[in-house]
């Protein structure tokens, strides 16, 4: 790829052709504000706080979606540029319900940051009054529009990411809302509640229902849940799992989690009927048993019975690798071919 | 008239390709001898002015009735169903031209007064001068004034319009006799370079209200890489009270389809679009048929005219959001998704409709192109100011005597169009205003009465050409509920994707609100200033990089207005109700107002019933239902946040439907009185129906007339009191005496 120079703030920085000006900022770590941006997603250019001065390009261009060229002079703060920026952040403030020591998403907020950041301390216009409409349709997130800031990366994830397209747009002026596609609550529509909106939103407009604790400690594992093994990072606590989130160096999953992974992947973890050794049926009665013990009678047990009485059926939730292994063995060492699999329609 | 021999181009073709070619110069040619025959034959001929607006005034009608009427005093004549030639103030029109004569042409025709005219005209010796508006084309009538030397036509200049209202728009003949077609041919024999070269030098700017250079434009899409380039024609038109870009598209189809086969063979595209408003039925019938046409005489599809250059248009129907007009989402909307811009760069030139190459240009722009190629750019750009070279169209409306569609030369000034054109304000009162652009534009003063009207000055004055809305204002007109009546409008079409937009019109809508209702503040004026100007510059796209102009011009030119509303509480326009004498209400005319109350709604629907039925032939709720048309009511049940209740006319002080009405039809009756629209004025245009903040008034037979809520005026001249009131079993809807 063609590299290109560009000064930015008056340091001269090389950068990729095809990179956005935020990006070839951030690379030398020079900080610009963002709201609607997300590594994620294809840059949108809505929410107008990344706004810089490009020589040559007329008013305030947004930085997430300008390229850079060659030659190109970029000013990323000014006396004018902050002005706008934060006027941009109190009319977003005007616009929200000053409710954050209620709200689930205080402290990590996108629009608390920004407004620390530029130092905004009251808006002082007047409140739109925006109601928003309110959805707690879904078992484990809760849609409450009235804190939506339009950064629209719910409708992008949902899109672009998760491929189901569940929620867009509607509306126009004020009332514009992220909103359940033809349907009348998120319930009723097409979502899959794989929560991956709730991760991107930025703000408390979508939370989960029961948000995890914060871990103590974290460790990377693979979901148990479905052959395709995405990448899982657990956190426990006391000596428990407690939480649950992708891992955005899987290369399976890139991070990305569905409905079961991300509530289901733990909870049965240290549940009281989960089985924690092999069980052999002794009299009638299940019994603890060893790892040697189990797999001796297993052993002992096929080596009796001939091909043609042996057969195995393997599921979708067991990795290729184990799949592979036991139509291997089926093959090789049962001699049969009696071997079939759960999703073979 | 044979073709110049410089723009012929049969020399220049292999002889096989040439065939198709002669065969459109033939074609051209015996359309010309059949137009000069129709002319000069001894053919008496009767036009009628059938665009939208002229059937809406009652030409229908007048179409319907002219056999009969023509039989009964056994004349011979042709009728001629033409476009609208602008002059919507004295529509229905209707010219009768004697062979070899000029048009007579005789405004507010109706079908009792039109025997009278047929028959003073061409039986009793000679045109009965009491509904004589003036003649029209070559030569003179007796004594007759000549429009084209009147006030109302002598300072226009029509190039776009240049055959709206002369030519039959659905018939091919009448198009090609004046010289249609002939830009194309003369394009196709050029190289696409030298076609963008001549439009650059005509100095063509667009006329979509951005006013960039065509030709450049064109260069750089041609210049772009791309397998599949695309021409888009911007016909969304949006602003509400516009109607210029209807007009061309109803009353000359053709001029904008060669427009778009030129502009598409100069950048090099094989398929176009057209994207239109929904609301535009007649245009969009008017281009398939044209279409049609356009296949026969192979200009378009496979091949045209043996150039090998191939083209096919395709017409997607828009849903009628203002922000659709924008062309980054426009571009949206015709690949499926939501209207919403998107940032640029990059443009459309490099990265348009589905990523490819593409050029957006207004219906206007395009039905000039055609005449540039023909006639070469050195006779367009004679037209105008050097700076703005040409012609622009309008769509005057407001407080003046001659409401209508104009075209006159840029470099014009305002006094010329609002006192000649226009034929003054209305009532004779005081100029106080002119909007230009719309609601992205600004309000000049009486001090730029002499200015020209032209890119720069305008913008220089603080607003911007726009598409071509021209609202004249009188000093009964308050600024301040201007700026807040444009500012509703895009505050309602902003399509939220950027935050100044979204909220920040929002919130200065709401200080304008405050102040218009007597409650302003110290300190908003310099608020609404700071918005407006981040506005600006923080919004996405052009709707909210504009939005703030009405509110800041008018604070710019009429400060003292904001401050007299905001510290002495008076509305110097007398227009703000909130802050109006009250002893001004004795002179009302019938003072009262429908109350609503939202939960003590059983949507039983008795409302409507009644209304239907107060507004039938027979007042009857049993005969009223055999009724043809059925009568309509006027009010109508509504979901709103999850309850049914009836909405209908708020009959607002300074209603937005009356603001924009271009014939007065839709008018207050007095301070405190119901908004009513006069069906023999109404002329369907359906501005009202756009504006009305509130969905209130509907077209029905076809778009031709509106209805809308009038406070049962009639019942209540007997003392009686609105019908849906009357017939609320459960006190949902009270009549209150104010
Ligand atoms: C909010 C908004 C609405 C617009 N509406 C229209 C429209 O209705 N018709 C139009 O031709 N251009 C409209 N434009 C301008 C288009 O974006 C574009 O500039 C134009 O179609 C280009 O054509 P031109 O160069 O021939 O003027 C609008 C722009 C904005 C920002
Ligand atoms: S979303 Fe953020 S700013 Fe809004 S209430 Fe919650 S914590 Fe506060
Ligand atoms: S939970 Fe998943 S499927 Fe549902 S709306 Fe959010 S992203 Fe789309
Ligand atoms: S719900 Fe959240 S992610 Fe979606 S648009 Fe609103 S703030 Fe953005
Ligand atoms: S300026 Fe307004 S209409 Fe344009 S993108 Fe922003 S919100 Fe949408
Ligand atoms: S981060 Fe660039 S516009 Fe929102
Ligand atoms: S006049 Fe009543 S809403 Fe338009």
């Amino acid at each position: 790829m063609a590299e290109v120079t560009l000064t930015i703030d008056g340091q001269s920085v090389k950068a990729d052709e095809g990179m956005t000006i935020l990006e070839a900022a951030n690379a030398v770590g020079i900080h610009i504000p963002t709201l609607c941006w997300d590594p994620d997603l294809v840059p949108y250019g809505g929410c107008r706080l990344c706004i810089v001065q490009v020589e040559g390009l007329r008013g305030l261009p947004p930085s997430c979606t300008t390229q850079v060229a060659d030659g190109m002079v970029v000013i990323t703060e000014n006396e004018e540029i902050l002005t706008t920026r934060r006027l941009v952040v109190r009319l977003q403030l005007a616009d929200h319900p000053v409710d954050c020591l209620n709200c689930r998403g205080n402290l990590d907020c996108g629009l608390q940051k920004l407004s620390r950041g530029l130092g905004i301390y009251g808006h002082g216009l007047p409140p739109t009054g925006r109601e928003g409409t309110q959805d707690d349709s879904n078992a484990v997130f809760v849609r409450d529009m009235s804190k939506c800031v339009l950064c629209a990366r719910c409708v992008r994830t949902c899109h672009e990411i998760v491929g189901v397209g569940a929620i867009e747009l509607v509306g126009r002026g004020l009332g514009t809302e992220p909103a359940p596609f033809l349907a009348k609550d998120i319930r009723s529509s097409s979502c899959e509640s794989c929560g991956e909106c709730v991760v991107h939103c930025p703000t408390g407009a979508l939370t989960f229902v029961n948000p995890h604790p914060v871990p103590a400690t974290e460790a990377n594992t693979v979901c148990p849940f479905c052959g395709t093994g995405c990448g899982i990072t657990l956190g426990a606590r006391n000596g428990k799992v407690v939480s649950a989130r992708g891992n955005r160096d899987s290369p399976v999953n890139k991070g990305v989690l569905c409905v079961k992974g991300r509530f289901g992947s733990f909870e049965y973890v240290n549940h009281e009927d989960r089985l924690t050794t092999p069980m052999i049926r002794k009299a009638g009665e299940l019994v603890e048993a060893s790892w040697d013990e189990a797999l001796e009678l297993v052993a002992t047990k096929l080596k009796a019975v001939k091909p043609s009485e042996f057969g195995a059926f393997t599921s979708a939730k067991v990795a290729n690798e184990d799949n592979y292994l036991l139509q291997k063995f089926t093959r090789a060492v049962m001699k049969t071919n009696n071997i079939d699999h759960c999703a073979r329609l | 008239m044979a073709l110049p021999p410089e723009l012929g181009r049969q020399d220049r073709l292999e002889p096989t390709e040439g065939e198709k070619t002669v065969n459109l110069d033939q074609r051209i040619q015996s359309a010309k001898d059949n137009w000069k025959a129709e002319q000069e034959g001894d053919d008496v001929r009767v036009y009628v002015g059938s665009a939208t607006c002229g059937l809406a005034a009652g030409a229908r009608g007048i179409l319907n009735q002219l056999p009969g009427i023509l039989a009964d005093l056994n004349i011979e004549a042709q009728i001629v169903p033409v476009g609208c030639i602008g002059m919507c103030f004295a529509e229905p029109l209707v010219d009768i031209q004697e062979p070899g004569k000029p048009r007579v042409s005789y405004r507010n025709v109706s079908s009792e007064v039109l025997p009278s005219i047929l028959e003073g005209q061409l039986k009793n010796g000679g045109p009965p001068k009491e509904w004589v508006f003036g003649t029209l084309g070559e030569g003179h009538y007796g004594e007759l004034g000549r429009l084209e030397e009147m006030a109302v036509l002598a300072p226009q200049r029509r190039i776009a319009l240049r055959n709206c209202g002369w030519i039959d728009p659905t018939l091919l003949d009448h198009y090609l006799a004046r010289d249609g077609y002939v830009g194309l041919q003369r394009a196709l024999g050029m190289k696409p370079e030298e076609v963008i070269q001549e439009v650059v030098d005509s100095g063509l700017r667009g006329r979509g209200g951005g006013g960039f250079p065509t030709g450049l434009k064109w260069s750089f899409c041609r210049k772009a890489k791309g397998d599949q380039k695309y021409l888009i024609c911007n016909a969304d038109e949006g602003d509400p009270g516009a109607f210029m870009d209807r007009s061309v598209l109803e009353g000359d189809p053709h001029a904008v389809l060669e427009g778009m086969a030129i502009a598409a063979y100069a950048i090099g595209a094989s398929v176009a679009y057209i994207y239109i408003r929904a609301e535009y039925p007649l245009a969009v019938q008017r281009l398939l048929h044209a279409m049609d046409q356009m296949r026969e005489i192979g200009v378009l599809g496979k091949d045209l005219l043996g150039s090998g250059f191939d083209l096919e248009i395709k017409i997607k129907q828009g849903a009628g959001a203002f922000v659709c007009g924008e062309e980054t989402a426009l571009i949206a909307s015709i690949e499926g998704q939501r209207g919403m811009p998107r940032p640029r760069p990059p443009f459309p030139a490099n990265q348009g409709l589905f990523g490819k190459p593409s050029n957006v240009n207004n219906v206007e722009t395009l039905g000039n192109v055609a005449s540039i190629l023909r006639e070469g750019s050195k006779w367009y750009s004679g037209f105008g100011t050097t700076e703005s070279p040409g012609t622009k169209t309008f769509a005057l409306t407001g407080k003046v005597n001659n409401p209508g569609l104009i075209e006159v030369p840029m470099g014009i000034t305002l006094r010329e169009v609002v006192y000649g054109v226009g034929g003054g304000v209305l009532d004779g009162r005081p100029f106080k205003a002119a909007q230009t652009g719309g609601p992205s534009g600004g309000c000049l003063p009486e001090q730029f009465l002499d200015m020209p009207i032209e890119y720069a000055s305008l913008a220089k004055a603080g607003s911007i050409m726009g598409s071509g809305g021209l609202v004249i204002m009188d000093d009964l007109t308050c600024t301040v509920d201007i700026a807040r009546y444009f500012l509703t409008f895009t505050q309602n079409e902003s399509c939220g994707k950027c935050t100044p937009c979204r909220v920040g019109t929002k919130e200065m809508l709401t200080i304008l609100e405050r102040i218009c209702d007597g409650k302003g503040q110290e300190g908003d004026i310099e608020l609404l200033e700071e918005l407006g100007d981040s506005i600006k510059k923080a919004s996405l796209c052009g709707l909210g990089q504009t939005a703030p102009n009405p509110t800041l011009t008018t604070i710019k030119y009429f400060r003292e207005e904001y401050e007299a509303h905001i510290r002495d509480h008076t509305c110097p326009g007398q227009t703000c109700k909130a802050l109006l004498p009250v002893d001004s209400e004795a002179t009302l005319v019938h003072t009262g107002l429908i109350r609503m109350t939202a939960d003590r709604c059983d949507a039983c629907g008795k409302c409507v019933e009644a209304c239907a039925v107060a507004h039938s032939e027979s007042k009857d709720p049993e005969l009223a239902m055999n009724e043809d048309p059925l009568p309509r009511p006027r009010v109508r049940l509504q979901p709103v946040r999850g309850v049914t209740v009836p909405t209908s006319c708020r009959h607002c002080e300074a209603a937005a439907c009356v603001l924009v009405c271009p014939t007065g039809a839709m008018a207050k009756t007095g301070q405190g009185g119901p908004v009513l629209c006069d069906d023999d004025v109404c002329i369907g245009c359906s501005a009202c129906v756009i504006a009305c903040p509130y969905g209130v008034p509907e077209a029905y037979l076809e778009g031709e007339k509106i209805t809308k809520c009038d406070l049962c005026i009639d019942r209540l001249d007997k003392g009686g009191i609105p019908a849906c009131v009357e017939a609320c079993p459960t006190t949902c809807l009270e009549w209150v005496k104010r």
